[in-house]
């Protein structure tokens, strides 16, 4: 019983050289064999990366909620979702999403979100290459005297834009990516700030190549 | 007549009415049979069907057996199962066999029945929001408002059912739509079929990760092929293929509930089944290996137990149609997406080209190793005394049955795990279960469905008495459609598997899991004009079984077995390959407790 599966039409051929050469390959997993390869080290990474992914879809009813679903269904975190047709003659919307993940986790988003059948393209606008990313954010904040005059001179280190004012509040429009954008919030804390509304992120790859490449 | 079977050849001009352009579709989808019940939705397309003779229709009792019924049609064919219920209730009912399709990766079309276009979102009369319902539950599905793109949703939907990983689409038709005149349209054909604007599975599989995994099988010392449905899923020839790359490297092989079949069981190679209820063999094979084959199964937590103490020595090579399904749940060194009889052909060509050559003295320890563990025999069991133990009973069926063409479903308990250890299956698409939602009423509709297809062929359904009230009633489509599929009963008077988990885990307080009030099978039978039949003396178990399968018509055979057997080998929940619980020797174990407890 043991020896037969052994037995094969390998047997009487000879050793070949290439075996040991082989072996040399297989004992070498840590690094890149070939091209596409997932390094193990990198998926066992347990740190959490933030990553804005964009999804071509067809702009299809209900392609928003697949989409929404896959994320609540699997427990995966948005931090932001931002959709809108970008080809009205192809039907086609782009949807970027910031989320965060191990490298496991974040490949297996990518993977869902691969496997929808109304989907184009996948991009990972943090791993696959440079990207701009961009976000707007509506900011009130309330106040009179030196912090009102504080706010108004923060938001023009922030080239935020006034786009509402009455004599205690102002509405602030700032662009920019993520970061600056929670900076500038963060500085209207103890000036008064009264309410947020934000886009979500709107981002794209550096390059001339587009998404579909 | 003539004139018209001309106009339908092509796409034309004319016109036709939407529930017409559904059945043309199915038709030149191939589909023979839909398993289906009418409601007021879908009347249109019912009044269709009475017109034409080319697709049968198979009248189930609820729309939950209709998709299992088109669930074991598939998986025994190969073929795209297909069904047909109304909207609303007929729809909702439909939801567990729309899951359980998506978790075993079976592909299905189901067509749902809708309130007219202009009613949705009025809480009409039946409407349930379909798409809602089932998008976390099927692969993919559509809602047609247009009766123009009708016959291409319908083409589609069969595409994306078959393409890729298989799985269940929905087609939700409101009525109007089916009322409406409008073109046929041709399926695309050909390379055009494959250009799917946007859902084009990769079946290729990459040639460089392909050249290090087999370069990796050839430098193995103790490696193991741990095979799943996707075998089956990628059809008879991966089978072959298989059983090809097997004989060549000389490799052992395992394979989960999904995929036996792909490998014989009289094979050299063969290990049995692993996982929870899998062999020792198996699962320390699993354990101790350096170099792990998986082709078509996905890591799941029945088969790996507790992640963290599984296979730790080994590189893993991970073959899925679904990249997806690659470092989900395990992380493996070389993932290959691709199609499981691509790539294993792939793999078959390279090691031949390389003229790789397995190290055979590694190997004959390696199985020498693995002989040790068979020689436990830890599926024994002992049949003594006047009580038929369920091994055994089992055991007979399959011995009793093996020279015929047999199909194999079963419900889900301890019955499902006996008969994945005890019938041996030589073929792929011979054993149907349910596997991933593990849905109790699974297997009486599947048997129906296999019956359906292969006619000639003797369908059993191995049956748990709690599992089998669940859908008890497609007895009566059985009998309806001639088809004389054999129900055995396993009947232990408990939920088996409950109070298996009850005995181990929560101190034998069995609550609620004793089969109280059960109805008299052979009279239950007999009301819906099955053959009833029943055996308790383990004397008269052969008898039983040669008299149940000489009757050319449906059968219920209850077969009274001893009520506390356990199913052994047992890895508990939370535990590692390595800390199987054997049963033999009368032990069950410790109490299992910590993090086990919460796990299912
Ligand atoms: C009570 C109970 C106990 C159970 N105990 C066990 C047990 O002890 N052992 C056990 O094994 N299971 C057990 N199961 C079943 C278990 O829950 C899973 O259903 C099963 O293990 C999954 O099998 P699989 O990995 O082969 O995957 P499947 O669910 O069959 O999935 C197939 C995989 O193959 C891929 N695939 C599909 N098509 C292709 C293709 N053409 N080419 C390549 N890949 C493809 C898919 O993407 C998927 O990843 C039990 C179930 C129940 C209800
Ligand atoms: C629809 C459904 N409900 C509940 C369960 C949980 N469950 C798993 S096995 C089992 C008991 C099955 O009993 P029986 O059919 O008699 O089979 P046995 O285990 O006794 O062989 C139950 C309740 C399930 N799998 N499916
Ligand atoms: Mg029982």
């Amino acid at each position: 019983m043991a020896k037969k599966p052994v037995k094969t039409a390998a047997k009487s051929q000879p050793k070949a050289a290439k075996a040991v050469r082989v072996k040399a390959a297989a004992e070498d997993q840590s690094t890149n064999l070939y091209e596409g390869m997932i390094p193990v080290a990198r998926l066992r990474d347990k740190d959490i990366y933030r990553h804005v992914v964009s999804v071509l879809v067809d702009n299809e009813a209900g392609v928003l909620a697949r989409v929404i679903g896959l994320f609540a269904g699997r427990g995966y975190n948005i931090e932001s979702l931002t959709v809108a047709e970008v080809d009205h003659e192809r039907g086609l919307s782009r949807i970027n999403i910031a989320t965060s993940g191990t490298h496991q986790t974040i490949d297996q988003i990518k993977a869902q979100l691969g496997r929808l059948v109304p989907v184009h393209v996948v991009r990972d606008l943090t791993d696959d290459g440079p990207s701009v990313a961009r976000e707007l954010a509506l900011v009130k904040v309330a106040g009179i005297g030196e912090k009102r005059v504080e706010a108004l001179r923060i938001g023009d280190i922030f080239r935020a834009n006034v786009v509402d004012s009455s004599t205690q509040s102002f509405v602030f429009e700032v662009v920019g990516n993520t970061d600056k954008v929670d900076a500038f919030i963060e500085l209207m804390k103890p000036l008064g700030l009264v309410e947020v509304s934000r886009t979500g992120v709107a981002a794209l790859a550096r390059g001339a190549a587009g998404i579909e490449k | 007549m003539a004139e018209a079977q001309t106009a339908e050849r092509g796409d034309s001009t004319e016109k036709f009415v939407g529930a017409r352009i559904i059945l043309k579709a199915l038709e030149e989808q191939g589909v023979e049979v839909v398993f289906g019940y009418p409601g007021g939705a879908v009347l249109p397309i019912y009044d269709e069907l009475f017109k034409q003779n080319r697709i049968r229709h198979v009248l189930v009792r609820h729309e939950q057996g209709a998709v299992h019924a088109a669930e074991g049609y598939a998986r025994s064919t190969g073929k795209v199962g297909c069904v047909l219920v109304t909207s609303g209730p007929g729809a909702t009912n439909a939801v567990t066999g729309l899951t359980d399709a998506l978790m075993d990766s079976i592909p299905l079309v189901c067509l749902t029945g809708q309130v007219p276009t202009h009613l949705i979102g009025n809480d009409a009369f039946q409407e349930a929001d379909t798409i809602g319902i089932t998008r976390p539950c099927t692969k993919h599905n559509y809602l047609v408002r247009d009766v123009n793109q009708l016959a291409q949703t319908i083409h589609e939907a069969f595409y994306v059912a078959r393409s890729g990983r298989p799985g269940p689409v929905v087609v939700d038709l409101p009525k109007d739509v089916c009322m409406a005149m409008g073109p046929y349209t041709t399926a695309p054909k050909g390379v055009q079929r494959k250009q799917h604007k946007t859902y084009r599975p990769k079946t290729k599989g990459d040639s460089a990760a392909i050249a290090h995994a087999v370069a990796l099988m050839a430098a193995a010392k103790k490696p193991v092929f741990y095979t799943g449905g996707g075998v089956i899923n990628a059809g008879p020839r991966a089978s072959k293929l298989l059983r090809e790359l097997v004989a060549l490297t000389g490799f052992p092989i395992t394979s989960t509930l999904m995929g036996l079949g792909a490998y014989p069981a009289s094979g050299d190679a063969w290990l049995g089944m692993l996982g929870m209820h899998g062999t020792y063999e198996a699962n320390l094979a699993m354990h101790d290996c350096d170099v792990m084959i998986n082709i078509g199964a996905r890591f799941d937590d029945r088969v790996t137990g507790n992640l963290k103490f599984f296979s730790p020595g080994s590189k893993k090579i991970h073959v899925d149609i679904d990249a997806s399904s690659i470092n989900k749940n395990v992380i493996v060194d070389i993932g290959i997406v691709g199609d499981g009889a691509s790539v294993l052909e792939d793999m078959l060509a390279m090691w031949k080209a390389r003229r790789y050559q397995a190290d055979q003295k590694a190997i004959k320890a390696w199985w020498r190793q693995i002989e040790e563990w068979k020689a436990r025999g830890c599926l024994g069991y002992e049949q003594k005394g006047k009580l038929i133990k369920p091994q055994y009973a089992i055991q007979r069926l399959f011995e009793l049955t093996k020279h015929k063409k047999t199909y194999i479903t079963t419900e889900v308990g301890q019955h499902q795990m006996w008969a994945a250890q005890f019938c041996r299956f030589e073929e792929p698409n011979r054993w149907l279960t349910s596997g991933g939602l593990g849905t109790m009423g699974y297997g009486l509709p599947a048997a129906v469905g296999v019956q359906m297809a292969h006619r000639d062929a003797l369908v059993v359904d191995i049956a748990g008495e709690a599992s089998i009230m669940m859908n008890i009633q497609e007895l009566s489509t059985a009998v309806q459609y001639r088809l004389p599929v054999k129900v055995f009963i396993i009947n232990n008077q408990y939920m088996g598997m409950v109070r298996q988990w009850q005995e181990l885990l929560h101190g034998g307080r069995y609550s609620e899991s004793y089969s109280e009030a059960l109805p008299d099978f052979v009279k239950l039978a007999e009301a819906f004009g099955c053959v009833g039949m029943r055996v308790s003396d383990p004397k008269k178990v052969d008898d039983t079984i040669k008299e149940m399968i000489a009757i050319d018509r449906p059968v219920v055979c209850d077969v009274v077995v001893d009520q506390k057997e356990n199913c052994f080998p047992m890895i508990p929940s939370g535990k590692a390959h390595n800390e199987m619980i054997l049963g033999q020797d009368g032990k069950t174990g410790k109490p299992i407790t910590g993090e086990g407890l919460a796990l299912v």
